[in-house]
């Protein structure tokens, strides 16, 4: 077994370490590549069928990438479910009807982006320039959405991104992209509230994120928040999002001795971070993580998720309502909570989560405005949206109209939701915060 | 810096090190013998993940027992692959072998992405903690050091006590002067890529106790067993063992000192220094 180390090896080791070394400096990828020209096949919905009013009917197309491949194929594929749910919606009530009769029937073009920033700008510009797309959805997650969106600004194409919270991409001055998603800069806030609620003698945060875009700028905010309200943050890091072992971390963290533990990034690093904690029986008052509390696989991790509280943007047991609507002097519009969840686990069999809430609200925005406007006109349209201000199923939607931050979601409030257990011992997800939306009282984090 | 903590970190760091470097003695197998770098040693650790997964919680058997069952499956996975994909090009350049284990891995991580989606995944063992203070030890911690433990100690007494080991290391020092005595290469061929098929997929298995995972997750373990058969010597089994146990040691302290995501800086920068002043690795090689 003489030894020789193949070149392969030593260009694959520099490569590697060039890699990590930006990965540690530069938390938020920054896509500049330009466009590639792929040409691959377009996945497509369902045919639209033909209106039985007596007006013209307009075909709309709808593109948009979805992951069906790489990392974020779960979260993309439930936001395609909720746009398929939409537009089956659409369908079997006979299009988007105009006040002068003409139907508009949508239908949706995509590309799988294998969960690639590349990909994503070769295939946006494909849908706007080959397919001749009407209006873009953003493809899931903050890093692909931005790189969606520079294309779609270059083109002038209005597009919503939906399962993109970052608040960098909204702050460039974009004039046709209009955010779903609560930013991501108001994640945690609420959880700090909570906190002063539910332990006012509580001082001390510890903040650990993963390094990636979405969960840094979430982790800086809520920094500057805790600050601000008098909090210590006793340790401000980040890890790596492929951390699998937290042991030492852990270690690091329960030295602090921190009242609570806020942070995360996605669902693999944030479940067993959870399940280390709780293993390591670290007795910090409070657990509030990114992304992964809300799914309900987050319980398979055993009694480690029990109180373990999570920011949602959407979840089945939200009260918005018609009522809450007039409460709160906004127009109502669109279908309601309980029959977007009834309607989505009959089709997928399955609870509806936050993405596919998002994936739904995305057609329905752009059917509203079509709907307000009586045309499929993009100007007209994009004004329309900037005077929005209305509650749906999904929330309180208003998009900003400053110069520099337009489109951004300035109306949608998270929600905060804690695994609790009931009499029976099983695990119950409850809306713990904000107090107007809770379906029972948040509960500190006690270990057995 | 408080000692408990450091010595509740070195603790941890050693005992993920023993998985590290059972992981990386599949790499370093294949290589020692046959002189090829398997592109799909990550994805083959995926493999022990989900089998282990499949076993214990879809068919509801006791997880250490499917860990058997997930080395004899790693060894016949390994053997069908051998013949499949690296037979037919076992004397061509390293970059044919490289392609045709890449193959492997892109067809692994596409039928397990169809079939498994990239969502996590958790095998829940738990075998209570040890210790107190700050202080604690994971019992399945511990046991998946013993199992590494046990399983390297059954591969040396398998390789230098057996007549079959004696072929196997017969191959990996002169492939024709073996064939010339007699013994049947191809058959010790495919059998050390099983055994270093096996060797991942229990890695893989033991991960599971212990961490969430994903159809994704191989990758990592394939990175790292990189670095560590570079710095425990190519082709050097016990090597791997204890460059794992280093790198183990070295995400477990260097944690406390810095951001967790400079860890990986330090790990990378270590192998690259490893390559350039030593490139026989930390221990060189033998067979």
């Amino acid at each position: 077994m003489s030894p020789r180390i193949p070149r392969s090896l030593w260009i694959a080791a520099l490569l590697t370490l060039a890699v990590v070394i930006l990965a540690a400096c530069a938390p938020a990828a920054a896509p500049t590549s330009a466009p590639a020209t792929a040409a691959p096949q377009p996945s497509t919905g369902p045919a639209p069928t033909t209106a039985s009013t007596g007006g013209q009917t307009k075909n709309i197309i709808i593109g948009f990438t979805a992951s069906q491949t790489g990392s974020n194929n779960v979260e993309s594929g439930k936001q395609l479910q909720g746009l398929q749910l939409w537009l089956s919606d659409v369908t079997k009530a006979g299009g988007i009807k105009l006040k002068d009769g003409t139907v508009v029937m949508p239908s949706l073009k995509f590309y799988d982006d294998e969960s690639k920033a590349d990909r994503v700008q070769a295939l946006y510009t494909q849908l706007i320039n080959q397919d001749k797309v009407d209006f873009l959805i953003s493809p899931y997650s903050s890093g692909l959405a931005k790189s969606a969106a520079i294309i779609s600004e270059q083109y002038g194409k209005l597009m919503i991104t939906t399962g993109a919270a970052d608040d960098a991409t909204m702050e460039q001055g974009f004039k046709n992209t209009y955010q779903l998603y609560t930013p991501a800069s108001q994640y945690l806030s609420g959880a700090i509230d909570l906190l002063g609620k539910l332990s006012p003698s509580a001082k001390k945060i510890a903040i650990v994120y993963s390094k990636d875009a979405f969960s840094t700028t979430v982790a800086q905010f809520a920094n500057t928040y805790a600050t601000s309200h008098g909090y210590s943050v006793v340790v401000n890091e980040g890890y790596d999002p492929s951390t699998t072992d937290f042991s030492s971390f852990i270690n690091k963290i329960a030295a602090a001795s921190p009242d609570a533990i806020m942070g995360g990034g996605h669902f693999a690093d944030g479940s067993t971070f959870a399940k280390q904690l709780f293993d390591k029986k670290i007795p910090a008052q409070m657990l509030v993580l990114l992304v992964a509390p809300p799914a309900p696989t987050f319980t398979q991790i055993g009694d480690g998720a029990q109180y373990v509280i999570g920011p949602s943007q959407w979840e089945p047991q939200v009260t918005y309502s018609a009522d809450a609507a007039k409460a709160a002097n906004l127009p109502w519009y669109g279908i309601s909570v309980t029959d977007f969840t009834a309607e989505f686990k009959a089709k997928y069999n399955a609870d509806p989560s936050y993405h596919a809430a998002g994936g739904y609200m995305a057609g329905l925005l752009l059917q509203k405005a079509i709907e307000d406007t009586n045309s499929i006109d993009p100007t007209a349209i994009k004004a329309d949206l900037d005077k929005l201000d209305l509650l749906t199923f999904y929330g309180h939607i208003k998009f900003s109209t400053d110069a520099k931050t337009h489109g951004k979601q300035i109306g949608h409030e998270m929600v905060y939701m804690q695994w609790q257990k009931d009499a029976s011992g099983n695990f119950v997800k409850q809306i713990v915060w904000p107090l107007t939306a809770k379906t029972a009282d948040a509960q500190l984090r006690k270990l057995p | 810096m408080n000692l408990a903590v450091l010595v509740s970190s070195s603790i941890d760091g050693l005992m993920l090190g023993f998985i590290y470097g059972l992981a990386a003695m599949g790499l370093t197998l294949i290589f020692g013998v046959m002189r090829v770098i398997n592109l799909a040693h990550g994805a083959v650790i995926t493999l022990g993940m989900f089998a282990l997964y499949l076993f214990s919680v879809q068919l509801g058997l006791n997880p250490y027992l499917a860990l058997v069952l997930t080395l004899f499956l790693g060894l016949a996975f390994g053997v069908v692959m051998y013949f499949i994909s690296v037979h037919r090009v076992i004397n061509a350049p390293e970059l044919t072998t490289l392609l045709a284990t890449f193959s492997v891995d892109l067809i692994i991580v596409g039928v397990g992405t169809a079939i498994f989606t990239t969502s996590p995944f958790s095998v829940n063992v738990d075998l209570g903690t040890y210790g107190s203070g700050e202080i604690t030890v994971l019992g399945t911690k511990i046991v998946a050091v013993l199992a590494a433990i046990l399983i390297t100690v059954a591969l040396y007494y398998f390789l230098y006590r057996t007549r079959i080991g004696k072929s196997i290391r017969a191959v990996a020092n002169n492939r024709s002067a073996a064939e010339l005595m007699g013994i049947n290469t191809t058959a010790m061929l495919a059998l050390s890529f099983g055994l270093g098929t096996m060797l991942a997929m229990i890695s893989g298995g033991l991960i599971a106790t212990l961490f969430t995972f994903t159809i994704l997750t191989g990758d990592d373990y394939q990175t790292k067993s990189f670095v560590i058969v570079v710095i425990g010597g190519l082709g050097n089994p016990t090597g791997a063992l204890v460059g794992g146990i280093l790198l183990g040691l070295l995400e477990g302290i260097a944690t406390l000192f810095m951001q967790p995501s400079w860890v990986p800086v330090i790990e990378y920068v270590a192998f690259v220094l490893i390559l350039l002043l030593r490139p026989n690795g930390l221990f060189g090689a033998r067979a």
